[in-house]
């Protein structure tokens, strides 16, 4: 009797299941029978968003449909299609950022293409003179702080990076560890950019005896410490220059003013240049290059801010209204050569880390 | 006659059992074994040779020396607070029938499925700033490590040993008591070695748990503390350092090797006696002091898991200091127009699919692995058990990131080209619920004594029929708790770092994930409010398995 039951139910889930697989099965065979309808694969990281509306525009454009692959965080998506090089998961990788830059080239596992669109890029954002990888979208990582808390406890908030080690405001920052976070990184490259080699250790050191707050990663500074987003009694955090337009756009009374601020000026913002790429092997490479085309046209271009909360690429496409009003980019970031990141980065880490933890 | 005698002997020479062994041997083989050797071969022989430089980096610093160090002791104070919180609980409610036993046991069981950063934060709203918890104020991360690990490994603790407790026969214990024993005596002398193999089992099982620790780590202990796992992803999916990352792995690996060949060749003889009727043992609650043994069990499990999750019930249902279903409406409204918007049916939808089919997995090939290293006792050296039990735990205490780039890099081909198949999802929860099945039943079908089924063998059931009417019946409590187990692994796993997900098939955990990536109070609420629908979810999940088993328990 318990056996049958045991039977049935087994049955019942596998037949679940096969039904499931099964319709998987048509669309791959449906995508198969019908060589007119081929594929583009994307692979990226875990943050990567593009909207519904977009998608079919490209679908409709290129006759192709559009698969996306997400492959974990940043540094893992890369390490993915580093160890998948030589039998590639996708055709294309989105997702690349500035302090990867040179481990993704040196890889030697992207095309060289130029996009058409490539000449609205800002040249500044164009790392790579050989566009292998070309630049998508970028976002700065800066302080961002709590502008009510400011105002009730009758203080300023910061204004650059120094004003953190003064004494007014001990114990209220909370900042990623950059070993394990992508913003914590960014923002340790800020201050090296900043204070050079070798004073940014000082800095830090300073910083700690300030009873800065180190979390590991961003989910944990933002939503468990964060006064404008938690319970948390920090003040000031290091998130992104857009944050406080999503603050605004993911607010159910729709807020006509942020509820943070950022501090961008003086080189206290970190760039984060997010590029793609074609990758080595992929089998279609007309639709390929015109899959990067598309990706640095307007139309998926102005998506971005909204799906992503970073700043497109290509200067002609236009702005939400959110981010003209709530979001900042800074005329001076702290820029520091990615060959230079990728040579010193586990130096710097590991120094970091042994210093301040 | 002779000829007759060799005949059965050659019948019998490969057991069905022994055969039930190529089940979980070749599970582990293609989905663990090979995409792991292939990724320490990759990170160690790098262009053709050996490279040992990575050692200099474990030895040299005490960073690294520190981090093993205090993965160790974490994991056993952990197991250690936990036995002392479940052990007591597991008493009452193996010896006491009562009204609310039901419910409390499945709200112990639910913390198990929640993704670390909401457990954070539930820890955070009960004894954060403004914590709702008698205004106790904790912000150690050490403690909350503890209280994390304690919260979520209660139940596996309480699940096992009330499994295993409530099977053992009274009758010695009554003999004891009958000859003049004290209730103590009789506890410390007849039914603490006649427990030791489910609290043994539990407890390795827990230690193995929080030895590889992850998210409660990261999350909770902040950078100031790291366990190999933590450093593992680091080196990995950060600095690409494989072969430092490699090792480590190994390191764990041999550990947890090593921790259960002691632990198996401990527990070699295990307990013998002959399971008793569950209904026969229970009793109601008769004198004062019994009534209060159970109220205390009853508000400290309230305390210990359903407070935290009520926080979070709460959080999820106050917009603005008022009540309001605001977030769980915003669940169904897909604001940026993304493509990657999960409609929480859907979610609801894939993570009892894949829940399903990684529990009939991992049941299955659990409970062939459980009967092959018992058939491994009984008919053949025990030498294999110590090598084959160690081995299936050996999942439990991978790395997700290693193995994740292990796959990668192996299961290109066909036909094993499953680097992005929607099999591979429910795989890889089985892979980890697998090692939970074998430890839960295990105790269980070791007890079931073997003079039951030589006997049943000799009057001509077959091995399937003795399986069907004997073992199966007799393990079927520990296989409802196996089964809870594979469920909420599979429905709490967020496991991006092992497969590479196509968003087409979203789970709850994901979802969860998504909100919490960007800034912005709805995103907070509604995160909140689908850990809610999770935790409903997983409930419901345990009503259909444990109710599963009682419609069919009459023929005890």
């Amino acid at each position: 009797m318990r056996l049958k039951f045991f039977l049935i139910i087994i049955c019942l889930i596998l037949i679940s299941l096969f039904a499931c697989s099964n319709e998987e099965q048509n669309q791959d065979e449906a995508q198969r029978s019908t060589p007119e309808i081929p594929s583009i694969t994307i692979m990226t990281h875990d943050s990567f968003s593009v909207s519904k509306k977009v998608v079919s525009l490209f679908e409709a454009k290129f006759h192709a449909k559009m698969v996306i692959l997400k492959s974990g965080d940043a540094g893992e998506a890369l390490n993915k299609a580093i160890l998948s090089k030589n039998n590639p998961l996708a055709d294309i990788f989105y997702g690349v950022d500035n302090t990867f830059l040179s481990r993704a080239l040196g890889a030697q596992m992207f095309v060289a293409y130029a996009p058409s669109n490539l000449d609205s890029v800002d040249t500044l954002l164009k790392l790579d003179p050989e566009n292998r990888l070309v630049p998508v979208d970028f976002g700065d990582v800066c302080l961002n702080y709590d502008i009510k808390w400011f105002k009730d406890n009758n203080k300023l908030p910061p204004a650059m990076l120094e004003d953190l080690i003064k004494p007014e405001f001990k114990g209220l920052t909370v900042v990623e560890n950059p070993a394990t976070s992508s913003p914590g990184l960014a923002f340790l490259l800020a201050t090296i950019s900043r204070f050079g080699q070798e004073g940014y250790i000082d800095y830090w050191q300073k910083l700690k005896a300030n009873e800065v707050l180190i979390t590991n990663g961003w989910k944990e500074a933002y939503w468990g410490k964060f006064t404008a987003a938690s319970e948390g009694d920090k003040p000031i955090v290091v998130s992104y220059a857009s944050s406080p337009a999503a603050e605004v756009f993911f607010s159910e009374t729709k807020l006509t003013q942020a509820p943070t601020g950022v501090v961008v000026e003086n080189g206290s913002a970190f760039r984060q240049i997010e590029f793609a790429g074609i990758l080595k092997g992929s089998s279609k490479l007309t639709l390929a290059k015109k899959t990067m085309d598309f990706i640095l046209s307007k139309e998926f271009q102005e998506d971005i801010p909204l799906q992503m909360f970073v700043f497109p690429a290509n200067k002609e496409a236009a702005l939400p209204e959110v981010f003209k009003k709530h979001a900042r980019i800074t005329k001076e970031p702290a820029i520091l050569d990615p060959l230079l990141i990728d040579t010193k980065r586990d130096t710097w880490i590991r120094e970091w880390t042994e210093k301040l933890l | 006659m002779d000829r007759k005698i060799t005949l059965i002997k050659k019948r019998t020479y490969i057991h069905p059992y022994a055969l039930a062994g190529l089940v979980p041997a070749c599970f582990l083989l293609f989905f663990y074994f090979y995409p792991l050797s292939g990724i320490f071969l990759k990170s160690f022989f790098q262009n053709g040779k050996i490279d040992l430089f990575f050692l200099d980096q474990v030895f040299a610093s005490t960073r690294m020396i520190k981090i093993i160090w205090f993965t160790f002791w974490q994991a056993g104070l952990s197991t250690l607070l936990t036995l002392i919180c479940a052990l007591p609980c597991a008493f009452v409610l193996s010896h006491y029938s009562f009204k609310s036993k039901k419910i409390i046991k499945l709200l112990a069981s639910i913390p198990f499925v929640l993704p670390a950063v909401v457990v954070a934060a539930a820890l955070q709203a009960c004894f954060g700033k403004n914590g709702f918890f008698f205004g106790v104020k904790i912000e150690h991360p050490l403690v909350l490590i503890f209280m994390a690990h304690v919260f979520y490994n209660f139940s596996i603790m309480l699940r096992i040993i009330t499994g295993f407790w409530s099977s053992l026969q009274g009758r010695i214990r009554e003999a004891a008591m009958v000859l003049g024993a004290s209730p103590v005596q009789v506890f410390l002398t007849i039914t603490l070695p006649l427990l030791k193999p489910a609290i043994f089992a539990a407890s390795i099982l827990v230690f193995i748990f929080c030895f590889s620790s992850f998210g409660i780590i990261l999350i909770l202990g902040g950078p100031s503390f790291s366990t190999i796992e933590v450093e593992i992803y680091r080196q990995a999916a950060h600095l690409f350092n494989l072969p430092l990352a490699s090792f480590l792995s190994l390191i764990q690996i041999g550990f947890t090797f090593a921790l259960m060949w002691i632990y198996t060749s401990f527990t070699k003889r295990a307990a013998r006696f002959a399971p008793d009727a569950e209904k026969a043992n229970l009793k109601k609650a008769v004198f004062l002091w019994e009534k209060m043994m159970i109220a205390g069990v009853i508000i400290f499990i309230l305390l210990l898991c359903v407070v935290p999750l009520m926080a979070l019930v709460m959080k999820s249902l106050v917009y603005k200091g008022q009540v309001s279903l605001i977030f769980y409406k915003a669940l169904f409204e897909n604001v940026s127009d993304s493509i990657f918007y999960i409609p929480p049916f859907h979610a609801i939808k894939y993570s009892f699919l894949f829940a399903g089919t990684a529990l009939v997995i991992a049941v299955i090939t659990g409970v062939c692995a459980a009967l092959f290293i018992r058939f491994c006792d009984r008919k053949i050296d025990n030498r294999w058990t110590s090598f084959f039990d160690p081995i299936f735990m050996l999942p439990l205490s991978t790395s997700a990131v290693t193995l994740g780039f292990g796959i990668i890099i192996t299961l290109d081909k066909p036909p094993l080209n499953l680097r992005t198949s929607i099999f591979l999802i429910p795989i890889a929860h089985a892979l980890v619920g697998f090692p939970f099945v074998v430890r839960a039943i295990l105790p269980a079908i070791r007890s079931i004594p073997e003079h039951l089924t030589d006997a049943s063998s000799l009057l001509g059931a077959s091995p399937l029929k003795i399986f069907r009417y004997i073992d199966l019946p007799l393990m079927s409590k520990s296989l409802v708790a196996a089964a809870i187990f594979a469920f909420t692994i599979s429905l709490g796993e967020f496991g991006a770092t092992i497969f590479t997900a196509r968003p087409e098939t979203p789970t709850i955990p994901i979802a969860i994930y998504r909100f919490l990536g960007q800034p912005g109070a709805m995103n907070y609420g509604q995160a909140m409010a689908i850990s809610a629908i999770l935790m409903v979810v997983t409930a419901i999940g345990f009503v259909v398995i444990e109710n599963f088993r009682k419609e069919n328990s009459e023929g005890f």
